[in-house]
């Protein structure tokens, strides 16, 4: 890895986002099992709550009570209704929190309509948990890239937007906690693929305009290993060619056919990939790293995963 | 055939024969968009008649292909030539459309404003900016309405949607139905009442009393503002969110459930297709795509990969004038197709264990080169076909 890279588990909040379906969740629950590997206290926080982070840990889904799935990580689920209530017991000494019943099914219809409000909530009760230091590392499982925009950019929106009242006071320490870049952190995570490289170069730019948020680092998920260089590739060749393939065949005692069709797969999908792969380099900034890890040839998800991503990722970070 | 004598479709193409409407959806990163536009390709190439694909957020190469420059919201034709340069002479005429969050929004409230100063407050109302802007809700409800009101002028024989990716699989169903639930509720008219009449009524004193120290007077009465305005198209809104809720279910319309064979998207899609029968939607067909090739799976080729690994040194005796790269390239060669046998066999598994899979369930193989243009389309559209 480059040097002069930001040391992720130095930071205290990391929003980790990225396209549906290239591996977000996986690449967070990872960074959590490395920083408690290294004796942190950390908190995992699932934003667009399915389970599926608790799941990479083999835990029941969790509430928005935090609660431990593994040795040295907590995990909740976001809960904005439940942060409300939280908000408002801590910072609202009014009778009127006993009855906060219909109250907080009012904010939920206001925040459907009021941009900002709903995102607040869930920005604010991460700030609030990294500003009281219950834990070392909050690392968020956050919403894909085309909306982590909108939540990262809202206690902005809310400056602008409200002039007045409590959570306009609200606003100023959580732009404090997310402008810091010793901080806070945001991780981009996508694959070596044609529309994931795409949308990371355009979140990339989105999040330097309009967030005050630092991309920390970009992860690419599901590098496939290169299986030959140039070389190798010739020789690679030369076992293809019929008459050398039919020997193969004869002294293997059946078809070696399908077998070199797919290492051929193996390279052409590679090379594809890698293609991708330049053009994301080629469109970050230079001095932004850049980790990959590799695809995973694996049965199954769980813990076992969980801890071999956090290695991997531990290796490009240089531990 | 069943008893009765009715046979269920068996295919894509039996399917979309007899409906005016199919919408793509599942997770994201499966190929959701290509894969409508490979079915609007198709469905153009075999069936004819006037074929839209309106799709959200295309990759640029595969928008270029379709001839969508750019935003905005107009349908544009895929010229015959496309297809032709692919091989193909089209039977019909394809068009392509994208989803503009913000100009679709915008039309809406032209057609329900009431007048002109109303319309002309709502567009320029910072809080409707925001919110058909930004706020990624309002992707779902949009994409929704602009399907209702390209299908009532009844230009197309058929339409494929690409639908947006949404927090939540199901938002989209559920979005009209919200639209009409918020335009209809008591909390709205709480909003709206007089600031003076708010801190006498015994109903809405305690919401206001808290609302106010959070938000502070000024937002909520920006809200209010942009409510009053809004209420003047209740009527209107809430029976085209109806209407547009019932198209959903009409018998023209179909739902294509897209997936891949990895655990987490499969068990979205699984959950999406219970929900769409749960909800008495139709369930038309599940399509699942980048599917690694048959052969990876064969149990005996493994065997045989295994035993190549072990004697590689034996097995390129005298074939190369590098045996000892050539051994080093044959073991990479027989672990690499071990590696994507754990893969396939586990996929494999994944497609048995599928659960309340609709009559047409379609594999497309795994594809090594991209898709962004019309011969691709119609290679993964023929895929998809059979």
């Amino acid at each position: 890895m480059s040097t002069g890279a930001p040391d992720l588990l130095q930071l205290k909040l990391v929003f980790v986002t990225g396209k549906g379906g290239v591996g977000k969740t996986t690449v967070a629950a990872a960074l959590a099992q490395l920083a408690a590997e290294h004796g942190q206290r950390v908190l995992t926080c699932e934003v667009d709550a399915k389970g599926d982070l608790a799941a990479l840990f083999e835990a029941s889904p969790t509430g928005f009570v935090p609660k431990e799935i593994a040795p040295g990580i907590s995990s909740m689920s976001m809960d904005t209704e439940a942060s409300l209530r939280e908000y408002l017991k801590l910072h609202l000494k009014i009778p009127i929190v006993g009855r906060i019943g219909p109250l907080a099914k009012a904010f939920d219809f206001v925040a459907t309509a009021a941009p900002g409000v709903r995102e607040i909530l869930t920005v604010g009760k991460l700030c609030y948990e990294v500003r009281e230091d219950h834990y070392d590392l909050v690392v968020v499982d956050a919403p894909a890239s085309g909306h982590i925009i909108g939540q990262l950019a809202a206690p902005q929106a809310i400056n602008d937007l409200v002039k007045v009242g409590l959570i306009r006071t609200q606003t100023d320490w959580m732009l404090q906690i997310l402008s810091d870049p010793q901080q806070t952190g945001l991780v981009a995570v996508t694959t070596p693929e044609e529309m994931p490289v795409s949308e990371t170069l355009e979140l990339t730019e989105r999040v330097r305009e309009e967030t005050t948020v630092r991309l920390s680092a970009v992860v690419v998920n599901r590098v496939l290993p290169e299986l030959f260089g140039q070389r190798e590739e010739e020789i690679f060749e030369q076992l293809r060619e019929p008459a050398v393939e039919q020997v193969l065949s004869t002294r293997a005692g059946g078809s070696v056919a399908p077998v070199l069709e797919a290492a051929r797969l193996a390279v052409t999908m590679r090379r594809t990939r890698a293609e991708h792969l330049q053009r994301l380099q080629a469109g970050l900034p230079a001095d932004l790293p850049v980790l990959l890890l590799p695809y995973l040839f694996t049965r199954s998800h769980g813990v076992r995963t969980t801890k071999q991503v956090a290695q991997s990722l531990g290796e490009e970070l240089g531990y | 055939m069943s008893p009765r004598g009715e046979a269920a479709p068996k295919d894509i193409a039996q399917l979309l024969s007899s409906k005016e409407i199919a919408i793509a959806c599942g997770p994201g990163g499966v190929g959701k968009t290509t894969t409508a536009a490979a079915v609007a390709a198709m469905a153009v190439a075999e069936q004819g008649g006037r074929v839209l694909v309106l799709t959200v957020d295309p990759a640029k190469r595969l928008a270029d292909a379709l001839g969508l420059k750019g935003i905005g919201n107009d349908e544009v034709r895929v010229e015959d030539e496309v297809f032709k340069r692919a091989g193909v002479t089209p039977r019909g005429e394809l068009w392509a459309a994208m989803l503009d969050t913000k100009l679709s929004w915008d039309d809406l409230i032209r057609r329900h404003a009431p007048d002109e100063a109303t319309r002309e407050q709502i567009l320029a109302n910072p809080l409707y900016q925001n919110i058909s802007g930004r706020f990624v809700q309002s992707h779902d409800y949009i994409a929704m309405e602009r399907l209702y009101e390209i299908h009532s002028e009844g230009k197309y024989d058929l339409i494929v949607v690409d639908t947006p990716p949404t927090r939540n699989a199901l938002d989209f169903l559920d979005a009209p139905q919200r639209m009409a639930d918020f335009f209809s509720s008591r909390l709205l008219r709480w909003l709206i009442v007089p600031y003076r009449s708010r801190l006498v009524n015994v109903a809405t004193k305690p919401f206001y009393q808290v609302a106010d120290r959070i938000l502070g007077t000024q937002f909520l009465a920006d809200i209010s503002e942009f409510f009053i305005l809004f209420q003047s198209m209740h009527e209107g809104f809430v029976k085209r969110a109806d209407a547009v809720t019932r198209l959903l279910s009409d018998r023209r319309t179909t739902f294509m459930v897209v997936s891949t064979l990895e655990a987490t998207p499969l068990r979205e899609a699984e959950f999406f297709s219970a929900e769409l029968t749960a909800r008495k939607l139709h369930l038309g067909a599940i399509i699942l795509n980048k599917v690694l090739p048959d052969y990876l799976r064969s149990a005996k080729t493994a065997k045989l990969a295994q035993s190549m690994s072990d004697r590689v040194d034996a097995l390129v005796e005298g074939l190369s004038d590098d045996p000892a790269m050539a051994a080093r390239v044959l073991r990479e060669v027989a672990e690499s197709f071990l590696n994507f046998g754990v893969v396939a066999r586990s996929e494999a598994e994944h497609q048995n264990e599928l659960k309340g899979a609709p009559d047409v369930l379609v594999t497309v193989p795994f594809f090594d080169a991209d898709i962004y243009d019309m011969g691709g389309l119609l290679l993964l559209g023929a895929q998809v076909w059979e």
